[in-house]
């Protein structure tokens, strides 16, 4: 399955490699990644694969969100089928 | 980003999600219990109760995991039925308060928070099962909590049964005299749908599947967000915004209602295009009214704003899903909506504005306060003046009135979560009493005759 990690926090150094660090250690591929910064603040996007992923999507959910809390961070998972159903047609 | 998606269109996503209240209102599951009927009522009550429980065990676990892996937030899970004055029609008993508490248990029971279809279809005339219904409605309502009632007294066909209008004009009134709370669970209907799924207007129609997933989109508010960057175009280009915003809304409303579908194995129906606002500020239809230009929702110039916003709504959303139905339509409730309960509260929208935009928008007089001691063939009276509308515009149009014990103009009732609160309404002097004793059938218009 595919899916959207979207992380969003105030600009800071070693979000990314924080970020990518919990991915891989879940066994999480990283198909593409964009990032950018919207005045101070720093949005990036991942496109992910969670074929290989060791948790279940829930689990997975809670605790990027609970581990992106204690940076700071918010981060999120979404399956990419919404954001696909809602800008193709 | 590669893969098609580019990531302004996943940060409008998310922004519509966390900033503009979008969300799925309601996915609502329609289960057929005709199969349920039986001379005693205790036999009805636990076969209706073992139904409930059987098909909709999984309805809300499903509708939480598709919530949490999507990222989007789905409301309301809820249930439909059959309408028990089918349900119930072969009981040898005239009390139907303990089918509505069945109904209520088995609710609660599955963990849904409302359950629609303690309902009659009286349109033409009233069947003996209709009139224990709906004799059985203000108990009903107010010894329950999550069970909702509807009837229907008119339709375009069959013309009005003015009957049925002045005996929901005093079940309304009797309901209110117990708890006004009551009240918010009622709708009568013209022209009812069989497929909505929102509440408290929903029923499972006979029409229907044994079992079925229906969807109720929403989004006034990235409708509103969507028009304020088209300030001063002319309205082509905002029935243009409409449109392509209601197309992004419904295309996530379907992709919910068939994962919904799939993972449940119960078909999937329609989903409701409709507008559906919350008391929550950025959540209202009367904001998007006053987005297009009007300094207040209720001035002149708000019915046309409204049947633009209704079309536009409906022609984004009809190719973005494989099927639509229910009400599909801008919703106006005045407690729902924090812009019209401000326009009631500054004077700027009377009820009779609220009847002339029923004309245009998918239901009617919804969620509207008025005085405690409004006398019930004045309410009779409205609804007759709403089953007309719908009659005539061959629409859906309803009555949701709380007549709200003990106050008065200028006071407020509170409902609580997504029912708000509403200012209590004026309404016109000059008594009905006379029209609506004279009783009988409004003849169906001439348009009626299509064959």
């Amino acid at each position: 399955m595919k899916a959207i990690v979207s992380v969003f926090a105030k600009d800071s150094k070693g979000i990314t490699a924080y970020v990518t660090t919990l991915l891989a250690e879940n066994e999480i591929n990283i198909l593409d990644i964009s990032q950018t910064l919207m005045q101070e603040y720093f949005a990036m996007i991942m496109l992910v694969d969670l074929a290989d992923c060791k948790l279940p999507f829930d689990a997975l959910s809670q605790q990027l969100k609970d581990k992106g809390m204690e940076r700071g961070l918010d981060i999120h998972v979404q399956r990419q089928d919404i954001f696909e159903a809602m800008h193709r047609i | 980003m590669s893969y098609l998606i580019n990531s302004s269109e996943i940060l409008q996503t998310i922004e519509m999600i966390d900033q503009q209240h979008l969300d799925v209102r309601t996915v609502t599951m329609g289960i057929n219990l005709l199969d349920c009927a039986d001379r005693d009522m205790d036999v009805c009550c636990r076969r209706v109760y073992d139904k409930i429980c059987t098909l909709a065990d999984k309805l809300v676990e499903t509708g939480c995991a598709i919530e949490r892996e999507f990222g989007i937030p789905i409301v309301n899970k809820r249930i439909s039925v059959s309408p028990i004055s089918l349900v119930a029609a072969a009981c040898e008993q005239d009390d139907y308060v303990p089918l509505a508490k069945t109904l209520d248990k088995a609710a609660k029971a599955v963990g849904v928070n409302f359950i629609g279809g303690f309902s009659a279809l009286a349109h033409k005339g009233f069947t003996k099962s209709d009139l224990r219904l709906i004799n059985s409605i203000p108990r009903a309502l107010t010894e329950t909590e999550l069970v909702c009632s509807s009837v229907n007294v008119a339709s375009t066909r069959a013309g009005i049964n003015m009957d049925a209008v002045a005996l929901m004009g005093r079940i309304v009134r009797q309901t209110a005299d117990i708890d006004p709370m009551g009240c918010a669970k009622l709708v009568v209907f013209a022209n009812a749908v069989e497929d909505n799924p929102f509440m408290a207007g929903a029923f499972h129609g006979v029409g229907e599947p044994e079992c079925v997933i229906n969807v109720g989109v929403s989004g006034p508010g990235v409708v509103a967000h969507a028009l304020k960057a088209c300030k001063g175009e002319p309205f082509d280009v905002v029935a243009e915004t409409v449109k392509k915003t209601a197309f992004k809304i419904t295309r996530m409303g379907q992709l919910v209602a068939q994962e919904a579908s799939r993972r449940l194995g119960v078909p999937f129906g329609v989903v409701d295009l409709s507008l559906a606002p919350t008391p929550a500020v950025g959540d209202s239809v009367a904001e998007i009214l006053e987005i297009m230009g009007l300094e207040k929702c209720g001035g002149h110039g708000t019915t046309a704003a409204l049947a633009l916003l209704n079309d536009a709504v409906k022609k984004g959303g009809v190719m973005a899903s494989s099927h639509v139905g229910g009400l599909s339509g801008a919703f106006i409730p005045v407690s729902e909506d924090a812009g019209m309960i401000s326009a009631v509260e500054c004077g700027a929208l009377s009820i009779d504005k609220l009847e002339a935009m029923t004309c245009v928008c998918s239901v009617g007089l919804d969620m509207i306060a008025v005085p405690g001691d409004t006398a019930e063939e004045v309410i009779s009276a409205i609804i007759a003046d709403e089953a007309a509308i719908g009659m005539v515009n061959n629409k859906t149009t309803a009555v949701r009135l709380i007549p709200a014990k003990g106050k008065t103009v200028g006071d407020r009732i509170d409902f609580g979560g997504l029912l708000g609160s509403a200012p209590v309404m004026p309404l016109r002097s000059g008594s009905p009493a006379e029209f609506v004793a004279r009783g009988g059938r409004i003849p169906a218009p001439l348009h009626s005759l299509k064959n």
